[in-house]
């Protein structure tokens, strides 16, 4: 996994709340198996409004094209699982994402991409969400994970909280598996107790399909 | 203190702890779809790393295959996604319930169907929906695909343990009144987040009172309020249902199994962090006006004033409004309708289809209505139309699809036309979910049923007269 260090760029503010992977990465470009998941990005929410040649979406403006920090409203990330939601986030430059909250399963897979998913208290959102507002991606915002702090580009300085092992893990850019490929032992060895204490957990038999033999049909 | 069924099962799972606090939960069973499937396998493929446990493992395309025929065609045709699993399933040695398999279905129907999912088991499937099969008392864990790879390649999942709920579910259902009506009138009392964090068991008398196809649909909604996972205690009826499956124990195993079951309720001291009791014996059944599930009005009722609301949740209701092009104060009846939809992971299942055919007989669907049935796997195709529902639903004008996810994901391409308002029985009202501008309104089988008969939304209890 890319580590995730020190992120300078432009902060864009996309206040709206419950904003689903559905929006972040909508269908028709997730269902193309070679699709442009940068172009694809909350592909619907991009388009220009009926009647309109020019988009009004914070993303489409020219100084937020080049957006590294996606300032967003709470439960970020809801709906469907599908990782391509961060993979598009990813394509489009964003490596950073504040919320006041996120989806369970969206932050797990921001995590396990490199993309540092900040959560901050809802009274310090409404402040980071004036100051991205009020710079309109003149000047650049700092993350600096090793210090947990976000920098405005007036120097003021916003403290983040995160705990020591993601922060870890996304500083040196950890293999998820291999942290787990080190218990190995613990579980081959839960595999062998419960075949005496739960068997059927381990006991598990489906047959192949058999194409020449319909009558196996239920 | 005593210990809750979810305390219990993962107990019983716990491998150890990782370095960073994670525990390490076994997965007993491992199911796979086509949308993350291809993606996993070419990651552990890039990392020189093997499935572990391809025993433990089973693969069904649902997300990309296509649920019609093409004219003169004698088999269905698939996806490049579909093609991706099939090599990736063929190389690592995976059982895979391929489109011409006669087991084929949505994974969330077939797994318990096939007896893959049993009670007290772990099931890990790399999507939201996955706490389907938590209403036979299998604990399940929705993830993304880097989570699916890590399962394939250590068939554990490293996970911080998760608050609990309990969310207690009371009252005698009314008459018409179902469990999906009662998913969708909880998820409006709690919002869309109010199970972010948690793990859910669903417990009460209303709960018990379902059939097991009734507690399916209730579980499947749970990611709807935030929840990755949520679990039913299993009872008798979860038994019977799960005995002579496919894949589920036999002889001796089977007694053992049941016997350790029955071990698997909550303690009545057990911990919860949160508990929430909503009473359902009022509930009339429910339907969706807004762009996300939570907003949702009894059927006779009507589309609320955003006025009403505060803060964000008006500014969301407006935009709601705006995007369902729907007046505030107008009833849900008597709106005009240009689709049904009948199928997911949430309701396709034969007493689903069961329940739709016994209201449709020998009445027609609206000519200005297209109505598609997709039922949830094969062999619940195969029941429906040796039970005669087949024939049923398409003398009324409905069409019958092969099994799949379809319109409720859209990712196979089944998706309606900009503008058109669709009746669904899916679990997201998200905005272009369905289709680009398409407005999507979730309720029951028999609400959309209605509907499709009617051309506009109506009350099903009165349309049954």
């Amino acid at each position: 996994m890319e580590p995730f260090t020190t992120l300078t760029g432009v902060a864009a503010s996309l206040p709206q709340d419950d904003l689903d992977t559905d929006q972040i990465l909508p269908t028709p470009w997730l269902r193309d198996p070679k699709a442009d998941f940068a172009k694809g990005l909350f592909g619907y929410l991009r388009r220009p409004a009926a009647g309109k040649t020019e988009s009004d979406f914070v993303l489409e403006q020219p100084p937020f094209r080049q957006t590294r920090i996606l300032v967003c409203g709470s439960n970020f990330g809801c709906g469907s699982s599908r990782e391509h939601a961060v993979w598009a986030i990813k394509a489009f430059g964003i490596r950073c994402l504040i919320a006041s909250s996120f989806a369970d399963v969206f932050r797990e897979n921001c995590l396990r991409n490199g993309v540092l998913a900040i959560r901050l208290p809802s009274e310090a959102m409404e402040e980071l969400h004036r100051a991205v507002q009020s710079t309109a991606g003149a000047t650049p915002f700092v993350v600096n994970l090793e210090e947990k702090r976000i920098v405005y580009p007036d120097g003021h300085a916003l403290a983040f909280d995160i705990s020591d092992h993601e922060r870890d893990a996304l500083l040196l850019g950890l293999d998820d598996i291999g942290l787990t490929e080190r218990h190995l032992k613990e579980i081959e060895q839960w595999e062998t107790t419960s075949r005496t204490s739960l068997p059927f957990l381990q006991d598990f038999r489906i047959a192949p399909f058999n194409p020449s033999n319909k009558s196996s049909e239920q | 203190m005593g210990s809750s069924l979810i305390d219990k099962i993962w107990a019983v799972h716990r491998v150890g702890q990782r370095g960073d606090g994670r525990d390490l939960i076994y997965i007993d069973r491992h199911v796979l779809h086509d949308l993350h499937a291809g993606h996993a396998f070419a990651g552990l493929q890039r990392n020189g790393r093997g499935v572990r446990r391809p025993d433990l493992t089973v693969s069904v395309p649902d997300h990309t295959i296509a649920t019609r025929r093409a004219p003169g065609a004698t088999g269905r045709s698939g996806s490049s996604f579909a093609d991706s699993m099939r090599s990736g399933s063929a190389h690592f040695g995976i059982t895979m319930l391929d489109i011409d398999d006669p087991r084929q279905g949505i994974v969330h129907v077939v797994s318990p169907e096939l007896g893959i999912a049993i009670p007290g088991v772990t099931l890990g499937c790399p999507d939201s929906h996955a706490s389907t099969v938590g209403a036979i008392g299998t604990l399940a864990f929705a993830c993304g695909t880097s989570e699916l790879e890590h399962v394939l390649a250590t068939q554990v999942i490293a996970i911080h343990k998760p608050k609990l709920m309990l969310l207690r579910l009371d009252g005698m259902l009314k008459a018409g009144v179902t469990a999906k009506d009662v998913a969708l009138h909880v998820i409006g009392q709690v919002g869309v987040a109010a199970g972010r964090g948690f793990a859910i068991e669903f417990a009460g008398s209303a709960v018990r009172a379902m059939d097991v196809d009734g507690r399916l649909a209730l579980s499947n909604l749970t990611s709807e309020f935030g929840g990755r996972t949520s679990i039913i205690a299993p009872d008798d009826t979860t038994f019977q249902w799960c005995q002579g499956r496919e894949c589920a124990p036999k002889g001796a195993a089977w007694d053992a199994a049941v016997s350790w079951w029955r071990t698997l309720t909550s303690d009545d001291d057990a911990a919860f962090d949160q508990r929430i009791t909503i009473d359902c014996s009022e509930l009339a059944p429910q339907m969706t006006w807004g762009t996300d599930p939570s907003q949702v009005a009894a059927i006779n009722g009507h589309v609320p004033d955003p006025g009403t609301f505060e803060g964000k949740a008006r500014n969301a209701a407006d935009r709601a409004l705006a995007y369902m092009d729907l007046q505030p104060g107008r009833p849900l009846e008597g709106l005009p309708i240009d689709r049904v939809f009948i199928g997911s992971c949430a309701n396709s299942r034969i007493s689903d289809l069961r329940a739709v055919a016994k209201f449709v007989d020998g009445r027609r669907v609206s000519p200005n209505v297209t109505a598609v049935v997709v039922p949830g796997s094969a062999a619940i195709k195969r029941m429906a139309e040796a039970e005669g529902i087949a024939k049923v639903l398409q003398d009324a004008g409905f069409q019958w699809h092969d099994s799949g996810c379809s319109m409720c994901a859209g990712v196979n391409g089944d998706i309606a036309k900009p503008g058109e308002r669709c009746v669904s029985t899916t679990n997201r009202n998200f905005e272009n979910r369905q289709g680009a501008g398409v407005r999507t309104h979730l309720a029951s089988p028999l609400t959309a049923a209605a509907a499709a008969l009617a051309g506009r939304i109506v009350d099903h209890r009165k349309a049954a007269e």
